[in-house]
């Protein structure tokens, strides 16, 4: 997802790069009737609206058709395991810190004094999925933890001076892959266990 | 309909507030740049800042740049609004003296106070007693930040004024008899367009900034008087997003006169420039829900109109704004010098630098960028090389410095723009790699050590902005004393 979301920026980028760039090296020739470049570039920039009018309108719709409210709003698929977790100055307090590897979560998130973030983190340290922990509200926020080891909890809103060493951990499956080595015959029901 | 002639010349006492405003800005944009880098080479780990130190030099950054960012650009719109409408002069000097009052308060609240609650001083933080500073520390910087609200909120009413007086409503100077009513007369001028965008949203953004600060400072005093934090984050966010946004909605006008002088072409307000600042008007105001996209309690349709507004709101700048200022300059033999330059580069900053904000505005990125140090990648990007860039233009303009040809100005230029758009992206690259912001210092697991040579690069590129800056500063301030009688 980041790696996308890097990309089409820089896509665009680029582009509005090389419209600067474009005009700003021909800009010192000189001077041209401005009617006439008025009349291209104004007829180039109704296309380019109603192209971006389209592409919105597109993205909109796609782009909302699955949001991340749904467990907020009482939608937990069965066979989700739910965790209580509050954020306190300084660090996550948890019902569970232990899931299946696989497993889908639903981090049911609040706070206890100040507003935090809960950031799930994989073991790569790549972001997966947040919300916001806030006193006197539950925001549930749900992930699919579907990487062995250990994932990182880190603390995504300001709470105060400590907030850099806020840190709980949650350990999906076996942490040390030595555990996991099973003989050749088990392996296919351990799989069919792990789905 | 009202004559968009120009009115008297510039009085002395207004120049002279004009240059107080933005050599104050001037000077104070190079000290905020300095306590950024601080927290850079910080998070670079190269300075071992204590974490209290740095958070309140987090606070004192966030603050300090936003509120210099709203006086240098209403120095900028007054300047040019005063052509078409009379202005008080004695309310631009008591918006300096409250301004002034405020900045004493935010840092005492801040350096003697110990408060390090972040800028946006978000409910129950100030209140908190872990945090290590207290009640007195914390009323102060919330004192501070009122005090500010009340010299910007007279100095909108008489923007209000000024403009109702001359032009006979608001959305007689917006345009809407020429958008709507199929009116031939004569539009008003895009300055006076902006301006009144400006005040409608800037009066409400520092009224809710102002209950807000107000509920809090009673809860500080009186535990019991609870607040509720959600509704504390709706009111802090939009005046937060409102304010900082108005600034460049401000500075902006400066591209307008300026560039026309420039190229001999003129910024036309036609119907789809009315279209787009009506249009801003209303998107400025409700699209502050992006901010809390992942306050899964808010309603979904807020967190939606939050994501659809944000794609919108680049509109008008892309389109309208930054397609203008790019016809305007091909191929029209404009002479390059600071100003012109900084005022170019400045819609290319803004424009460049809404890209990865629009992204994150969407509910599904946001998920995995909120809070991570894109956000403060695409900020950085629009207001170094988009706001801050057409402050500095405009300095060079107002003081007379453009003609002076000078090689230390354009080596300072070009450091600018390429170490601000080096400096900007580090952060997006940063956020790409899920760095979390706010964070004084990445030492708590090992995988962190990337994040923290992430941080290397992007505090050397601090650096030349901010001596690029100081160039800048030295030499509009050096010349305050020629551009007072100009």
């Amino acid at each position: 997802m980041q790696y996308t979301v890097f990309a089409v920026t820089i896509l665009l980028m680029l582009a509005v790069t090389a419209a600067f760039a474009i005009v700003a090296l021909n800009a010192s020739r000189p001077a041209v009737e401005y009617a006439g470049v008025q009349e291209k570039s104004f007829s180039m920039r109704a296309k380019v609206f109603w192209a971006l009018i389209v592409a919105g309108v597109l993205i909109a719709v796609i782009t909302t058709l699955d949001l991340p409210y749904a467990a907020t709003r009482g939608d937990v698929p069965e066979d989700a395991v739910s965790i209580g977790i509050e954020g306190r100055q300084w660090l996550w307090v948890m019902d569970e810190a232990e899931v299946g590897l696989g497993d889908t979560v639903v981090f049911n998130v609040s706070a206890f004094d100040v507003n935090h973030g809960l950031g799930v983190y994989d073991p790569d340290m790549t972001l997966i999925g947040q919300t916001q922990a806030m006193p006197g509200y539950v925001n549930s926020l749900q992930v699919t933890l579907d990487q062995p080891g250990t994932y990182s909890l880190l603390c995504m809103e300001y709470c105060g001076l400590s907030h850099h060493i806020m840190l709980s951990q949650i350990t999906v499956g076996a942490e040390d892959p030595a555990e996991e080595v099973v003989p050749a015959e088990d392996e296919g029901a351990n799989g069919e266990e792990g789905e | 309909m009202a004559d968009n002639t120009t009115t008297a010349p510039l009085s002395a006492s207004a120049r002279t507030g004009l240059l107080a405003y933005l050599g104050i800005s001037a000077l104070v944009y190079v000290l905020m740049m300095l306590l950024g880098l601080l927290m850079r080479m910080g998070q670079a780990a190269w300075l071992g800042i204590p974490p209290n130190l740095f958070y309140q030099v987090m606070t004192a950054h966030g603050a300090g740049m936003v509120g210099i960012s709203g006086l240098a650009a209403s120095a900028v719109i007054w300047y040019f609004l005063q052509r078409y409408v009379s202005l008080t002069v004695g309310i631009l000097w008591a918006n300096l003296g409250f301004f002034l009052l405020g900045v004493v308060l935010i840092l005492g609240g801040i350096f003697l106070g110990g408060f390090g609650g972040g800028w946006t001083f978000l409910f129950p933080l100030p209140a908190n007693q872990l945090s290590g500073w207290g009640a007195t520390g914390a009323a102060c910087y919330l004192l501070g930040l009122l005090s500010i609200g009340v010299g910007f909120l007279l100095l909108y009413l008489d923007f209000a004024r000024a403009i109702i007086a001359k032009y006979g409503s608001l959305g007689r100077s917006l345009g809407w008899p020429q958008l709507f009513g199929g009116s031939s007369e004569a539009p008003p001028p895009a300055t006076v367009v902006a301006a009144s965008m400006v005040l409608i949203i800037n009066i409400a953004g520092i009224l809710s900034g102002a209950v807000v600060l107000t509920l809090i400072l009673a809860n500080l005093f009186v535990p019991a008087f609870a607040v509720d934090p959600l509704l504390a984050k709706n009111l802090t966010y939009f005046f937060g997003h409102v304010f900082i946004n108005a600034t460049i909605y401000q500075a902006v006008v400066a591209v307008y006169e300026i560039l026309p002088e420039y190229t001999g072409r003129p910024w036309k307000v036609n119907r789809i420039f009315l279209a787009a600042w009506t249009a801003s008007t209303f998107m400025v105001m409700s699209v502050y829900p992006h901010h809390l996209m992942m306050d899964f309690v808010m309603p979904t349709w807020a967190l939606v109109v939050g994501q659809v507004v944000s794609y919108m709101s680049g509109f008008p700048i892309l389109v309208v704004t930054g397609w203008n200022a790019l016809t305007i300059v091909h191929r029209s033999g404009i002479r390059w010098d600071m100003a012109s330059g900084l005022l170019f580069v400045s819609i290319f900053g803004w424009c460049v630098g809404v890209v990865p904000a629009i992204i994150d505005g969407t509910i599904a990125v946001n998920q995995i960028m909120h809070n991570t140090l894109w956000v403060p990648g695409h900020f950085h990007m629009y207001l170094i090389l988009g706001l801050v860039a057409m402050l500095f233009g405009f300095m060079y303009y107002f003081s007379n410095q453009v003609n002076r040809k000078n090689a230390l100005d354009r080596i300072a230029f070009w450091g600018y723009v390429v170490a601000g758009f080096l400096f900007s992206f580090g952060f997006l690259i940063n956020g790409y790699n899920s760095v979390p912001r706010r964070w004084a210092e990445y030492i708590l697991l090992e995988d962190m050590q990337q994040w923290i040579s992430a941080s290397q690069s992007s505090a050397i590129f601090g650096a030349v902005v901010s001596v690029a800056a100081l160039v800048f500063a030295l030499r509009f301030l050096t010349s305050l004393k020629e551009a007072r009688t100009a």
